[in-house]
């Protein structure tokens, strides 16, 4: 008795003191809390009072709502530009300020874009949906409710398939599915600045009223790199689509996830919810820590509260909000100031309708670009790439365009090209922080390059000395360079043979071993003639060379 | 001067028989001169002016800008308008200057007309009696006729005659008393449950709530944004028309106002009354209803009878639930609407700021009156979860009910129905105040109410003088957007009876240039 008391005391204990606990595992290095991967940490049971479960393992369920910024000039009911960063309170209209008597006026361009995401995410679009009212009281909520789409959503019904890649070297993809409950148009909130220090809270409404899509995710998702992939397939079709320019950084994809664990064969758990997970980055950290946070708490024979848990990424951990006491009545009522949204298909369109005025679902149907998915596939069977080098190419924004551009501009065989670009180009990249559209090699020096290293003019070592020249970025091209360095191949193989010769001379112990039977020496001795020329030599001749004077 | 219509000023100024600066000039000074009856909470002397010379340059140029060019109107002071106070008669909105005008304003200002002022009413439009606002309750003009004074304050010279003042009814009592006591020639009312046709009929004046849709509201403070119509009182039914082809048409800013173009009517002098078809509906016989009222409800029937219409009894069986649910649906939006006033982004803010929930708490106690906080408990208590569908559902769905009473009864071939407006003539304010404000608008709506809930365009048209000498109305209510049929009916009507015009002794310089009719023809 008197221990079941302690540990719930300690239990609510670790729950308060969340920050103090999850400060553990600051530093200059936060590890990683978990293993990705759906979870199965029966070995812990160990921990767990006696006469529980035993060692069934754990499984994780994640659901995600995403808000989608949509990209639009103006908000979603008033004429206030959108923009990004924007002086505080520049943005305002009397409308977005909640004045009296300003009334809604909705734009239809944020329903497009709505309806195209609806297709694009195989959703039904509904020919009537309706808006409503969702109160509560907020400092950067000025009309104390929020229109937004909660009896009939614009779409529902929808999937999305997403891929990660599993295995230790991680090159096995596995493809899911997760169901899409609905996507509802909605408005945005203002922005509030908290000033403990002057006790002072300070609002820029710029953001109050813009256009939203909340994506709704059914629970499908085990893990938070499955949730981190289905996040990244959404942000690219988001950004194909022109929808929701869906950068993180700018709060224009923001990720509220909800997580619960329970013993398969058994009801679900008790879920927490976390919310504005706005960073890709910690993404699929914050869901995995919370998935392992109500593992330990139930191994320790705690409870899951039903609570609302915001991550913290300086402290890599989830830490529960100061929530309003007791449950949130938010009184959803219809907004009676805008009519049902109705939308077309050509069927139904009325005759004699002024374009301007409606939305013709199928108009938009038939002008939906390639989605990220058929792009792949015909970056696979156009280029014979393998599929997660597909992934790689849409991932990095930029880098499929870059890699059709340089296929496009040289001879090289593209399965080739795109080492280089996963390998030498991405991986500089990656290492100096910088974009694709930052990269200090154009599409076209590097096609230039591929083609000398195709031809045979360069070695491929040669290639890597020129590639590091062009990271410069001085206008020199690969042409030039290869010119001023010397790198071109060694073509007269009187020249070669010398060479050769002369590395032999000068490693008679080498020879020996050679001759001995030890093979191996022989590429000591290819290498030796390769910094001889600095890389000038083709590497199979020299060892045709190399053989046959070791076999005189 | 002042007592002659719309029409006829415009036709004045036209004339150059008073020029728009003179006119304006002595409206204002009238204005001052009824100070006492609280019509106005703001008098926009100065812009007033300034329009009126602008007005002077048009007419002199001749390039006026339409029928309402100088003329001065008076707009109830919910409505928003750039640059002059717009309160709601709420401590909530004391000191707020919008920076825009309502659509119906501008349309106004548009015009040419002459804004005078911003007129009172009760808090947020809450209220039957215009006596619940924050500065004070209106009086009725005819508190102070020779017609009412003669016949029920026998001491109307003394000060303790005073006491009887009656009220307006509301909650447009402002404007209501502003056209009926000539500050004004037109006035813009509100009208969801009846407030602007009920201060109208307990004033003398036509009243007119449109179709729901016809006229914009963005501008509008909105009291229930799915009743709520922009309200049109003046002296006569032929000003009424000239008002709503102003106001009328599509306003993007308003989703809910309809796309088909408005084409501005003038009214014909003759109907064809053998093709007219009257329906009397039977639920209108309501508890409380004067006998006085009901005689010449009756009497007017006979009106249309004998002019050769059909006259029939129909039936709209919901009307008894109609109040209350009309209670459920607006104090529900109220809430929802009132949300908006926590003392962040205008209006009144208190100075308790130990945290943003203090402030928003002590803001809205400070700045909201009993009835408003009243509406929002219960409109909040509506919406809650576990009761939304036992009651907010429940009465959308019988609002649908009352709404299809009237398509049942204009598809039987009714073109206007004909019901009183109000149960009896204008009380007291002493008497008025002995209910509450909850009690006084369920009884005062009575017959003006479901139209809203329907979104129907109806009319008050002043009928003829109570025994007490104080002014009758009846309402007619057409098909929605039949708006040019009801005022026609109303017109022919508004001639048949020939209301007596309201003698106000001792308060007009130019009282004997006025021909008044002593008696009534139709209340004889």
């Amino acid at each position: 008795m008197a221990a079941s008391i302690l540990r719930r005391c300690r239990g609510s204990l670790q729950r308060c003191r969340a920050g103090d606990v999850a400060a553990l595992h600051s530093g200059p290095s936060p590890r990683r809390v978990q293993a990705p991967g759906p979870i199965a940490s029966g070995r812990r049971a160990g921990n767990s009072p006696a006469g529980e479960r035993g060692v069934a393992p754990w499984v994780a369920v994640v659901g995600l709502e995403i808000h989608a910024q949509i990209s639009s000039n103006s908000k979603l009911f008033s004429g206030s530009q959108v923009q990004f960063a924007a002086p505080p309170n520049s943005l305002v209209s009397f409308f977005d300020a909640s004045l009296p008597g300003t009334l809604p006026a909705l734009n239809r361009r944020c329903v497009e874009a709505a309806v195209m995401t609806g297709l694009a995410l195989n959703c039904s679009i509904n020919k009537k949906s309706l808006f409503d009212r969702k109160h509560y009281f907020y400092a950067d909520l000025p009309a104390g409710y929020q229109i937004t789409q909660q009896r009939l959503p614009v779409a529902v019904n929808g999937s999305l398939s997403y891929s990660f890649c599993v295995g230790g070297k991680k090159n096995q993809m596995l493809t899911r599915t997760v169901r899409i409950k609905q996507i509802q148009l909605e408005q945005d909130s203002g922005k509030s600045l908290h000033d403990d220090t002057r006790s002072q809270t300070l609002i820029d409404l710029n953001r109050a009223g813009v256009g939203l899509m909340e994506v709704v995710m059914e629970p499908d998702m085990s893990s938070g790199e499955e949730a981190a992939a289905a996040v990244r397939e959404l942000q690219l079709i988001l950004q194909t689509l022109g929808s929701s320019q869906a950068i993180m950084a700018e709060g224009q994809l923001r990720v509220d996830a909800n997580v619960s664990v329970h013993h398969p064969g058994e009801a679900y758990g008790v879920r927490t919810e976390v919310k504005n997970i706005n960073s890709a980055r910690f993404l699929a950290r914050a869901i995995d820590y919370e998935i392992q946070r109500q593992i330990k708490e139930l191994e320790n024979g705690g409870t899951v509260m039903n609570e609302t848990r915001a991550f913290d990424y300086k402290l890599g951990c989830t830490i529960p909000m100061r929530d309003k006491e007791g449950k949130q009545d938010y009184r959803f009522m219809p907004e009676p100031n805008l009519p049902p949204l109705i939308l077309y298909d050509t069927k139904s369109l009325p005759a004699n309708t002024n374009h301007q005025q409606v939305v013709n679902i199928d108009w938009i149907r038939e002008r939906l670009p390639d989605l990220p998915s058929v792009r792949r596939v015909k970056l696979v069977e156009q280029y014979g790439i393998l599929p997660e080098h597909s992934f790689t190419l849409l991932n990095e924004d930029g880098l499929m365009e870059f890699f059709e551009n340089v296929v496009r501009q040289t001879q090289m065989n593209p399965k080739k090209v795109i080492g280089w670009i996963l390998n030498d180009m991405l991986g500089y990249l990656k290492q100096h922080n910088l974009t694709v559209k930052e990269s200090p090699v154009s599409s076209l020096f590097l096609a230039d390059l591929l083609n000398l290293l195709d031809r045979g003019a360069i070695s491929s070592s040669a290639a890597k000395q020129v590639l590091e020249e062009l990271w410069k970025g001085e206008g020199k091209t690969p042409l030039q360079i290869v010119k001023e360095k010397t790198l071109e191949l060694i073509q007269d193989q009187q020249e070669l043979e010398q060479i050769c010769q002369a590395v032999m001379e000068g490693h008679q112990e080498e020879v020996m071993e050679i001759k001995k039977g030890n093979r191996k020496v022989l590429n000591k001795l290819i290498g030796l003639v390769q910094r001889t020329t600095r890389g000038r030599a083709d590497p199979v001749l020299v060892k045709q060379i190399l053989e046959k004077r070791l076999s005189q | 001067m002042l007592r002659v219509s719309l029409r006829e000023i415009s036709a004045a100024l036209k004339e150059g028989q008073v020029s728009p600066t003179e006119l304006c000039q002595r409206c204002l000074s009238f204005i001052k001169a009824t100070k006492f009856l609280n019509a106005y909470i703001t008098i926009a002397e100065e812009t007033a002016l300034k329009q009126a010379e602008e007005s002077e340059k048009r007419y002199r140029r001749g390039q006026i800008l339409g029928d309402l060019d100088g003329i001065p109107v008076a707009v109830k002071d919910n409505f928003s308008t750039a640059g002059i106070e717009t309160t709601c008669a709420s401590n909530m909105l004391k000191g707020y200057i919008p920076p825009y005008n309502a659509t119906v304003v501008q349309k106004l200002l548009d015009q040419g007309a002459v804004l005078l002022g911003k007129t009172n009413l009760d808090e947020f439009a809450m209220g039957s009696g215009s006596t619940d606002g924050t500065f004070g309750p209106v009086r009725n003009p005819w508190s102070y006729s020779r017609q009412y004074r003669d016949k029920c304050v026998p001491s109307s010279h003394t000060e303790s005659g005073d006491s009887k003042w009656l009220i307006t009814g509301g909650s447009s009592g402002g404007s209501a008393a502003a056209v009926s006591s000539f500050t004004c020639f037109a006035a813009l009312g509100s009208d969801t449950g009846g407030s602007t046709r009920n201060p109208a009929a307990h004033c003398g004046v036509v009243g007119l709530k449109p179709t729901y849709g016809l006229i914009s509201r963005h501008g509008l403070i909105p009291l229930v944004n799915s009743m709520d119509v922009p309200g049109i009182l003046t002296r006569c039914v032929d000003d009424a028309a000239i008002v709503l082809g102003v106001l009328a048409g599509h306003d993007p800013k308003d989703s809910t106002t309809v796309q088909d173009p408005f084409k501005p009517f003038e009214l014909t002098s003759y109907i064809d009354a053998s093709k007219l078809c009257i329906g009397i509906p039977k639920e209108y016989h309501a508890p409380g209803l004067s006998s006085e009222t009901r005689a010449l409800w009756s009497k007017a029937a006979d009106l249309f009878e004998n002019a050769g219409a059909k006259v029939i009894e129909v039936s709209l069986p919901h009307t008894r639930y109609s109040i209350i649910c009309y209670h459920v649906l607006c104090t529900a939006e109220v809430a929802s609407n009132m949300a908006r006033f926590d003392g962040l982004e205008y209006g009144h803010r208190s100075s308790m700021d130990k945290s943003t929930e203090v402030m928003y708490a002590a803001t809205r106690r400070e700045g909201f009156n009993d009835v408003v906080r009243g509406r929002i408990l219960s409109g909040n208590y509506f919406l809650l979860k576990q009761n939304y569908e036992n009651y907010f559902i429940k009465a959308q769905k019988v609002r649908r009910l009352i709404a299809n009473d009237f398509v049942n009864v204009f598809r039987s071939g009714i073109d206007v129905l004909l019901t009183p407006t109000t149960l009896s003539d204008t009380i007291p304010y002493v008497e008025f105040i002995k209910e509450d404000n909850r009690t006084r608008s369920a009884q005062d709506d009575i017959f003006t109410q479901a139209t809203n809930m329907a979104g129907l365009p109806a009319i008050t048209v002043p009928t003829a003088l109570s025994e007490k000498g104080l002014p009758i109305g009846l309402q007619f209510i057409g098909r929605a957007f039949q708006e040019k049929q009801l005022l026609t009916v109303a017109k022919w009507f508004e001639k048949q009876v020939n209301f007596p015009m309201i003698q106000l002794p001792g308060m007009m310089d130019h009282g004997h240039t006025v021909c008044h009719h002593q008696k009534s023809a139709f209340f004889s």
